[in-house]
């Protein structure tokens, strides 16, 4: 019997011990007329080289295009020491660290991140992970309107730079309890700053700025930081981890600092995995942290006075406060902070510097190489990180099939989130991309184009 | 603390990194960083050796037996993981075009079909990324379920008093009104109080069955019958379907929407806290509002369903499609032990919980609803012991690790005092099972010959008990460098 160890012998045993005649005695309390002999349409099991065949197979069916996709999920480098570390089953197969003096190893690994993260950001306390960048998000909004003591607002201001999938998301989480998140207009893919004046006395909780934002341009995160404080909202930083080894983080914005940050942790050592499991990450300043969602991380001491780990500032938290939770939270994504906490701590400071200028510097590179084709340009003149946004001259779905039939994901096409723009792209190169890999797409665009031009001609 | 923190290692000059340091770029000043984070900065193999041994203080079901009551703390098959973890999984984007997605979706395709068989549901969505997200999406089905039909005072949610903490926290969160029901003697809910409490502002129930008390509600049906003449639907927290899988569902007990721990019956990992994934599965009438993406199988092949095709979804929850890496180790899992296997799953999980309470009983301790089967977990209280020698639940929890064993869940449910909740689960042979019963029994003689010892405990772990009310009251929760200030 797969994974159950008993023998018959161990069965009958177990039986007589208990009183019963067969295994069917010790169902006797579920109704008869509630029971089944079988889940109907379940197939049959499958050994080990049977489901490992199947896998395979089902993997080479997928492939291995060249990803110049990014919209949220990066594909980045990750070194062989993260995961052969993080599957350790005293990792992978480990419960949640309430009983710290067995899970010292999994809280250490929490503590240090806590300590990274809060680095990263320039603010004081960080959790210890949320599901994903677009539920840490409503969270934050969530904390926002608990923790801003100058307003009752229940409004948010959201830039329409945004990711448009984290705004959606956090609509359906946050319009349980009659939050109001307000659109914010854009000029050349960036937040329209003049357009705030139309909102000022308007009260808002908080007002959201992603860095760099949902078309990878650079935001104007001092002004917009200002802005929001002069108007007694808090603001919430929404920032990809990997880009603020290289950007001013969110506690320096303006004149005060962001108040929360939050984002995708996946850009640090975490596999695209077809979007998930990624980590949603949230830091905060301290004089809102009983506002944070999520397990904290604290370092104490034992009886004999010797420094350890445990869980703590949990009178946030469902397990204690039930329906007075700052969050129904429970599960987090711990395995993946364990895989960034390595990542972090294998590449440092100068290695994150590395990547991030590296993707930066790729994507340049295959900006100019696509912008050299007639009948491509970019859409906004704004200073970018690793993604941008090029428009052309025709409709990008059939560009991209195109691209894809010679191996190559081209980009995100943004003709339904921001019809608005037209025919735009997304495109990223991380620094995974080789310079032959950029060669190959600009070659394969050139020839769709030429190819498209001669049949329009022709 | 035994190792020291990854930022107290010497600075290492031979470092390894993934790629050049590149030119000068130009990123213009106005927008760049003038402080350098603060990360370590070593070698790898000084990264290697310090999360080695980090990982080596954690109990884990690799190297240790969980009882752990409510959490199903099976033993995670590697196979799901390599599996799970093929380059071509690993490597695929999210928002990937069809046609390098088909390997993937026919994964989670049949994984809904799969999952929908054994809960008796006619549709599943596998987006929401954790139990408490799955109750999430549940309760804003039941609320888009009676807004469609106008009916907008139903704000209230029944809970019983033994409900798991996610329970009320979600209703809150979704805006509603928790109404809490009390649990009669027996274990069984007190249908009296349902009757009083249910009425035109109904929205719904959430209850795990087997309920959290370890026993098999056995008026489901007549529950089921009562909340829905009230206009009301049920809510299924599949925290404890390992105990009836193949055996009844929550479709046949009339439940009208449920949400599934994958992380628990279908043995995907825990990861020391996460990922886990809390696919729900609803009846006919809550099909319409699933949250999205699904996936469906058309003359084509496999694709997305999303907001266009369902465009009365209570929408997305997560990014992208929540834990595909979880939800392939599951779907692994299933199809490894096909039909047969997920029955066998739910009949050695309560066989060795039967056989545990048993023995215990035998042993003079205190069941909890001793004349009840247990399910596939069950509660003793000591506390005629704690009554007697001091000893509480946390003595029992923290003396079993010094005997190898990871402690029960204790003090929940809270209406059972000084409660251990103890679920063996099916992977666990006789002779673990013997041996945690051997434990419990001698740390029971301790408790009446040498208490002090037991209040001591654990002595062999990494660190013995710790200060928790220092850690709240003087919270240390990021490392400073030597002379700077805690925060």
């Amino acid at each position: 019997m797969p994974f159950i160890p008993h023998t018959s012998g161990d069965l009958s045993a177990m039986l007589e011990r208990i009183g019963a005649e067969t295994l069917d005695d010790l169902f006797d309390e579920i109704p008869a007329n509630l029971t089944m002999q079988a889940i109907p349409g379940a197939p049959e099991g499958l050994s080990e080289s049977e489901i490992s065949s199947l896998m395979h197979e089902r993997a080479d069916t997928d492939g291995r295009p060249v990803c110049f996709m990014g919209a949220g999920a990066y594909d980045h480098f990750v070194p062989a020491a993260v995961w052969q570390l993080t599957t350790r089953g005293e990792f992978y197969s480990a419960y949640t660290p309430y009983q710290a003096e067995a899970s010292q190893g999994t809280l250490q690994v929490i503590y240090e991140y806590q300590t990274m993260m809060a680095s990263l950001t320039g603010l004081d306390i960080s959790n210890a992970s949320l599901y994903d960048g677009a539920t840490a998000f409503a969270e934050a909004c969530l904390m926002a309107v608990r923790a801003n003591r100058k307003s009752t607002s229940r409004k948010i201001l959201v830039p329409r730079t945004v990711h448009p999938y984290y705004r959606e998301v956090a609509f359906n989480i946050v319009r349980g309890q009659n939050i109001e998140l307000v659109d914010l207009p854009m000029l050349d893919g960036v937040t329209d700053v003049a357009a705030l004046a139309e909102h000022a006395g308007q009260d808002f909780a908080a007002v959201v700025i992603q860095q760099p934002n949902f078309f990878g341009s650079l935001e104007q995160v001092d002004a917009l930081t200002n802005w929001a404080h002069a108007e007694a909202a808090l603001v919430i930083a929404v920032a990809n981890p990997l880009a603020l080894s290289v950007l001013t983080p969110p506690g320096e914005w303006g004149e005060a600092g962001a108040d929360v940050a939050c984002g995708e942790g996946q850009p640090l050592g975490v596999p695209m995995s077809s979007g998930g499991p990624f980590y949603g990450y949230m830091v905060c300043r301290k004089n809102i942290v009983r506002q944070m969602p999520g397990r904290i991380v604290g370092r104490t001491v034992d009886v004999d006075g010797k420094p350890g780990f445990t869980l703590t500032l949990q009178a946030r938290e469902q397990h204690i406060r039930r329906s007075r939770a700052t969050s129904n939270i429970c599960t987090n994504q711990g395995l993946m902070v364990t895989a960034s906490t390595i990542y972090m701590a294998l590449l440092g400071n100068e290695g994150l510097r590395r990547v991030a200028l590296a993707s930066h510097e790729n994507t340049r590179q295959l900006i100019e190489g696509l912008c050299a084709i007639h009948g491509i340009s970019r859409a906004f003149t704004s200073p970018v990180f690793h993604e941008a946004v090029l428009l052309l001259d025709r409709p990008v779905a059939p560009v991209l099939d195109a691209l894809a039939a010679t191996g190559i994901l081209g980009g995100v096409d943004l003709t339904e989130f921001y019809p608005e723009l037209g025919n735009a792209l997304l495109v990223c190169a991380t620094e995974n991309r080789t310079p032959k890999h950029i060669e190959q797409y600009v070659a394969a665009m050139t020839a769709v184009f030429t190819t498209e031009e001669v049949r329009q001609h022709g | 603390m035994v190792e020291p923190l990854i930022f107290e290692y010497h600075a290492s000059g031979g470092r390894s990194f993934t790629v050049k340091a590149p030119e000068a770029s130009d990123l213009p000043e106005q927008f760049l960083r003038k402080s350098k984070p603060a990360l370590p900065a070593v070698s790898e193999l000084q990264v290697v050796r310090h999360y080695t041994r980090l990982s080596q203080l954690n109990f884990s079901i690799d190297t240790h037996f969980y009882p752990l009551g409510s959490c199903t703390m099976k033993y995670n098959p590697k196979a799901c993981n390599s599996l799970a973890m093929l380059p071509e999984l690993l490597g695929r984007h999210p928002l990937a075009p069809d046609q390098f997605s088909q390997g993937t979706l026919e994964c989670l395709y049949e994984l809904q079909e799969m999952l929908q068989q054994a809960t008796g549901m006619s549709g599943v969505s596998l987006t929401p990324m954790a139990g408490a997200q799955g109750e999430l999406a549940g309760v804003a089905m039941i609320q888009a379920y009676h807004k469609t039909r106008n009916d907008h005072e139903r704000n209230e949610i029944i809970v019983p008093d033994a409900a798991h903490g996610t329970n009320p926290a979600t209703a809150t969160m979704c805006g509603c009104k928790v109404v809490e029901i009390p649990t009669r003697a027996d274990g069984d809910l007190d249908v009296d109080a349902l009757k009083a409490a249910v009425g035109p502002k109904t929205a719904g129930i959430m209850l795990t069955n087997p309920s959290t008390l370890g026993v098999f509600e056995r008026q489901i049906e007549e529950i089921a019958s009562i909340v829905h003449a009230a206009g009301g639907l049920l809510y299924y927290d599949g925290a404890n379907l390992n105990a009836i899988l193949g055996r009844t569902s929550p479709g046949a007990m009339g439940f009208d929407v449920v949400h599934l721990n994958l992380h628990k019956t279908f043995s995907t990992p825990h990861g020391g806290g996460g990922p886990g994934s809390g696919a729900v599965g609803v009846g006919e009438r809550l099909r319409p509002y699933l949250p999205i993406p699904l996936v469906i199988k058309t003359a084509s092949g496999y694709s997305w369903a999303a907001e266009k095709d369902c465009p009365d979804s209570i929408g997305r929850l997560s990014a992208f499609m929540g834990n595909v890496g979880v939800l392939l180790r599951a779907y692994i899992y299933m199809r490894m032990l096909g039909g047969e296997g997920m029955r066998r799953v739910s009949e050695y999980a309560v066989l060795n919980a039967n056989y545990i309470m048993v023995c215990l009983r035998e042993a003079g301790f205190t069941i909890a609803f001793s004349e009840r089967r247990a399910s596939h977990e069950f509660i003793i209280s000591v506390k005629k012991i704690t009554r007697e020698t001091g000893i509480s639940a946390m003595d029992f929890a923290k003396a079993l690790l010094d005997y190898g064993i990871h402690a029960p869940t204790t003090y929940f449910p809270l209406l059972v005092p000084e409660c251990l909740l103890i679920e063996p689960t099916e992977t666990e042979s006789i002779q673990e099972l013997d041996g945690f019963i051997e434990a419990m029994i001698a740390i029971r003689d301790k408790a009446y010959s040498d208490p002090d010892a037991l209040k001591a405990a654990p002595l062999t772990m990494p660190v013995r008990r710790l200060d928790d009310v220092r850690a709240a009251k003087h919270p240390d929760l990021v490392w400073q460098p030597p002379g700077e200030q805690a925060i």
